[in-house]
Order: C-alpha cells, then structure tokens, then sequence
C-alpha cells in the first residue's frame, strides 16, 4: 500500500499565491496619480532585466515616476505585508493563539518606542538608527509581554489568554513610553506622527535596501519551521515527549518573527490586522497546518498590503489614506467574524 | 526494556509530590500505576520520562532518560498524556507522523519510510480509513486510537499511557486495554499506565503500584494490592472483592450503610 502524503503546500495554492501577488505588484505600478501608459510600463521592466534592451516609449519624468516613485514604494508594501502576516503567522503558531499578530504582543509598539525615541534623541537623518531600534524595540516587547504572560499564566508555557492579556498590558505601557517620548520633544512630533501613520508612501531605494537583509534572513529561518510549528500545535510536553525541544523552536521563530516585524514597522509604521487576517484567510481557503500557512501568508499578505496601498492613495486621489485606516477597515469586522466562528463549538 | 526507579522524589512549588518511590518493571511487562486523585500518579509518569525533575535514580535499559536529548528520549519511550490536545484541524495521518518527530532532521521533511511507518500503525489501529479525517470529527474511541497511533509510530520500546481509557464508555475501554496488550505481547513492548478503573487495572496489568500520598503504599500482584482493606484505607471506599478469571481480582463498588 503507497503510504498517504502528508499535508504540504501543493503546486495549484502556491502558483495561485505566486500569480495574486504578480497582479498585485502590476496593478500597483499601473495606477496611480500620474497616468503611465500599460504598455510603455511593461516594456520599461523588461528593459530593467539586464541584457533586455527595449524603447519604451516612456518620457524621463515618466520612468523618473515609475522607477523612483511606484517601484520601491510597490515593492515596500509588498515586504511590508508580507513581513506583517509572516511574523503574525509565526506568533499564532508558537503561541498556539490564533488571534496572536504582531500588533497584540507588543512587537510593534515595541518598536514605535525604539523609533521614537532614535528620531527624538538623534539629531538629523536617523535612517540607518530607525531601523535598528525599532528591531530592538519589537524584541523587547515581545519578550517583555511573553515575560509578563509566563509569569501570571504559570503551567505550559504562557496560556493563551493570559498571554493575549500581556501583551495588550504591554503595548497599552508602551505607547504611554512612546507618547511621554514624543512629548519630550513637540518640535519632533510631525516626525513622529508621520513615522506611527507612516505607511509606505516615502519608500526609497535606500530605505528598502536597510530592512530587505532583516527580511530575508527571517523570512529564510521562518518558512522551513512549518513543520516544527505543527508539532508545536499539540502543546510544550507533548512536543517534547516527542522529542522536539519547544523551546528552541520558540525562540527561534519568535525571534525570526519579530525580526520580519522590526524590518516592516521600521519603514512602514505602525499597520495592524495584517498579521491576523491573512493568515485566517489562508487557513479557510487552504488549509491550517503551518507548512501552507506561512509561505501562503508571506505572498498573500504582500499581495493584500500593495492592494490596499492601491485603494490608499486612490480612494480620496490626490490625498492618501493612512494604510492602517484602510487595514483596520478591513480587518475590524474580519477580526469579529474570527473571535465569533473560534468560540463556537468545533467537535461533533 | 527494564524500567527502575530508586528513591524518587519530586516537588512542584515546593510541596513534595512524590517521596521515596521504588518501582521495578521488567521489559516486556504491564505495570499499573493506581492510586486515589493527587496521588501523584501522572507526576511519576513524567518522571519516569525524564520531563520532571527529582532527585533518586531513574533508568529505563539502564540509561538515564534525564540526561537523554529530547530526539533519543523520544526513541525509548512514548507517551500519551492523560488529555492530550488534539488540533482539530489536523488530520489523523499528520497527527500519526508527529511521532516520527524524533527520526526528522531538525528543518527537514519526513521520508518516505517515515510515512510508511505511520501508513502501518493506522493499519493496525483500524485507523486506515480515517487517515484524511480530521481529529475534531472522530468520536471518542476513534480519538484514543489516533493518540495511540501517534505513540506507536515512535517505535520506542517503552509505552507510558496516563489514563487510557479516561472518557471512554465500558466497551471502547476494554477495546483499548485489548489493543495495548496485543501490542505488548507483539512488539515486546513494556508498559506502564495510570489507571482510574481497579479492575480493569487487575485485569491487564501484571503487576500494580499502589501510590497514596505520594508514597508507594502497596506494590505487587493485582491479588495482593486490590484488597478490601487496601481500598478501603487508600480510596475511602467499599467495595466487595471477588476472583475473577485466572485469580485476579473483580471489583463491586458497595454503598456504605
């Protein structure tokens, strides 16, 4: 008898992950404010590839548009929601909380402090400090709340509840640092404001350069502990009756998650709901075992944030919508549909 | 595989949970572990793991499962937890692959030999039509198998179930009690259980520990620990003692007057 397979990423999911983000990307770089033509847009990627030289039709201020405006600001949305919902699928796994997103533990205010208090305390450019204290920051305040969850919730590991519970205590003593920093300092507070509100609409070269090695190397370390995160679903003592070591397996992934959260807030700000949607989304449509869930998550959440980076600076052309208002519009009611259908009883 | 224990003890917060315990189990044998609630039976169970720290001596084939890594632990013994958690989502054939956990490099894929381990213990467990199905749509007989399953495809030579029969109705527990035996006698394995039902535990199992305060109060045969008055002292209950089938002892719960 040929033994079943197990439950992996199929070709059909992937390549429709694949294709949703392509169109993402290609919507994202044909809309906008300064109508490109399609087809010159496409002839000027191809003539990017190297050895593929093509007349595009396009004038310089056009490609000045397409490559220094709708490119690196495409391709940060797209790392930015990726980064969100890879990291939040990371955290639902080892915490074994399917409402855990970057957001609730205290990752991401976490590092609004860390930001903060670089632009509040570092005079001129901070662009290389910004990122590296809103990683500091986001560990920290995962940490900080895990700490906090492990002390009050004794037993296995951190219960969920009380976890949930630390981490909303922390970000809520975060923000207050975060607040009281910014207050330090009111002639910094457009900097800071537009740092929280953020979005992705100042993306550059030089910015996405910073964040994409943190991205990489969390994104290299978080997909292959798919099937680690499925073990890890059956609790701290049976994974290690099992002979999986949970907690190598936690930190390791906490650490390569609130790195993927640190490379996204450090250039896009504050963005919640990302981190729990897509990944709740890719679990109905696909499947719940980790081994689909972050790799769909890091596609699906990129696809989803260029999208809704689109709607952002189109909606109410030519102003711009935060990209948190836009997520949070989205998110809040999927949030309550997700608590809703995970109380109802499950078993038959 | 021989199980020993020597002068066990164990403390969670402070208070001791078990205090002194000595047991023998030659391989190959069914040891139960009975004893009223908080007596400290699935606490000696995962020292007996090596999941619980304590002083005194634990080997299991001489071999100290303290001092083992998680990955060759596994490989001795397995277990199934007295509720173990089972993700509704999971089907019975990922769930049954958990167990070859041990035998996967630490970021690699199970193998094909893996899979064909795991394709053979659902067939023995009956499970093989179940292999797709969800954990959350089994009944209650079908989960314990499943769990079972899952400890089986970790090939130990040692078995240590905490309460395998809990929430099973009268005939799906003597199903599994059978099943476990079988096992037992097919794979040489040596088991040890905790178990809430004395007659059943003096039906299977070839010798009982008795453990009241998380002390060893009694230890041998079923005939010699399932006494009236060992009951009667340990559980603060009545029961009437009869001899069952080969001498082993049948419980009847008496209403006190």
């Amino acid at each position: 008898m040929t033994p079943p397979a197990a439950t992996r990423l199929r070709p059909l999911p992937l390549a429709a992950g694949i294709a949703l983000l392509a169109a993402s990307l290609l919507a994202g770089l044909l809309v906008g404010a300064a109508g490109l033509p399609a087809g010159g847009v496409l002839k000027a990627l191809a003539d990017a590839v190297p050895g593929v030289h093509l007349h595009t039709g396009l004038s310089d201020v056009q490609r000045s548009v397409l490559f220094d405006l709708r490119l690196p600001r495409v391709l940060l949305a797209a790392l930015v929601g990726g980064m969100l919902a890879l990291a939040g699928a990371g955290y639902q796994g080892v915490f074994r909380n399917p409402l855990a997103d970057p957001y609730l533990l205290g990752a991401a205010a976490g590092a609004g402090v860390g930001a903060t208090l670089v632009i509040v305390a570092v005079p001129g450019d901070p662009a290389l400090a910004v990122p590296v204290a809103a990683f500091v920051g986001a560990i920290g305040g995962v940490l900080l709340a895990y700490a906090l969850g492990s002390v009050a919730g004794r037993g296995d590991g951190a219960g969920t509840a009380t976890l949930v519970l630390a981490g909303v205590a922390v970000s809520s003593f975060l923000a207050a640092v975060q607040t009281f920093l910014q207050q330090l300092r009111t002639d910094e507070l457009q900097r800071v404001y537009s740092w929280i509100l953020g979005g992705v609409g100042a993306a550059d070269w030089r910015g996405l350069g910073l964040v994409v090695p943190y991205a990489a190397v969390s994104t290299l370390v978080l997909l292959p502990h798919g099937r680690l995160l499925d073990v890890l679903a059956v609790g701290e003592e049976e994974a290690s009756a099992l002979g999986v070591s949970a907690v190598r397996v936690r930190l390791t992934v906490l650490v390569a998650a609130s790195l993927a959260t640190a490379s996204a807030v450090a250039l896009s700000g504050l963005i919640g709901f990302v981190g729990v949607v897509v990944p709740h989304v890719v679990r109905r449509l696909a499947g719940s075992s980790y081994r689909i869930v972050l790799p769909l998550s890091l596609l699906g959440g990129a696809a989803f944030l260029t999208l809704v980076d689109l709607l952002a600076r189109t909606v109410v052309a030519p102003g711009e919508l935060p990209l948190g208002v836009v997520t949070a519009f989205v998110g809040g009611p999927f949030f309550v549909a997700v608590l809703r259908a995970t109380r109802g009883p499950v078993r038959t | 595989m021989t199980i020993a224990l020597r002068g066990l003890g164990v403390e969670l917060d402070g208070r001791p949970v078990l205090r002194g315990v000595d047991l023998d189990v030659p391989a190959g044998s069914w040891t139960a572990v009975i004893g009223p609630n908080g007596a400290g039976k699935s606490t000696l169970l995962l020292a007996l793991l090596g999941l619980r720290p304590g002083r005194g001596a634990v080997t299991i084939g001489g071999r100290d499962p303290r001092a083992l890594r998680p990955r060759e632990r596994a490989r001795l013994v397995a277990y199934t937890p007295q509720r173990p958690q089972l993700p509704d989502g999971m089907t019975v054939f990922d769930y049954t692959l958990l167990g070859r956990a041990s035998y996967i490099p630490y970021l690699g894929r199970e193998s094909a030999r893996d899979r064909a381990v795991a394709a053979d213990v659902l067939d023995r467990l009956r499970l093989t039509e179940f292999a797709a199905r969800p954990l959350g749509r089994l009944s209650g007989g079908e989960r314990q198998r499943a769990v079972l399953a899952r400890a089986l495809a970790q090939q130990a030579p040692v078995l240590i179930l905490d309460e395998p029969t809990t929430a099973l109705d009268i005939g799906h527990q003597q199903q599994v009690m059978e099943l476990v035996d079988t096992l037992r006698r097919d794979d040489g394995l040596t088991v040890v259980t905790t178990i809430h039902d004395l007659t059943l535990a003096g039906q299977y199992a070839d010798a009982l520990i008795l453990l009241s305060g998380g002390r060893v109060a009694a230890s041998g045969r079923p005939a010699d620990v399932l006494t009236r008055e060992m009951i009667a002292e340990h559980f603060d209950a009545r029961v009437q003692v009869a001899e069952g089938p080969d001498g082993r002892p049948i419980l009847a719960p008496e209403r006190p007057r």
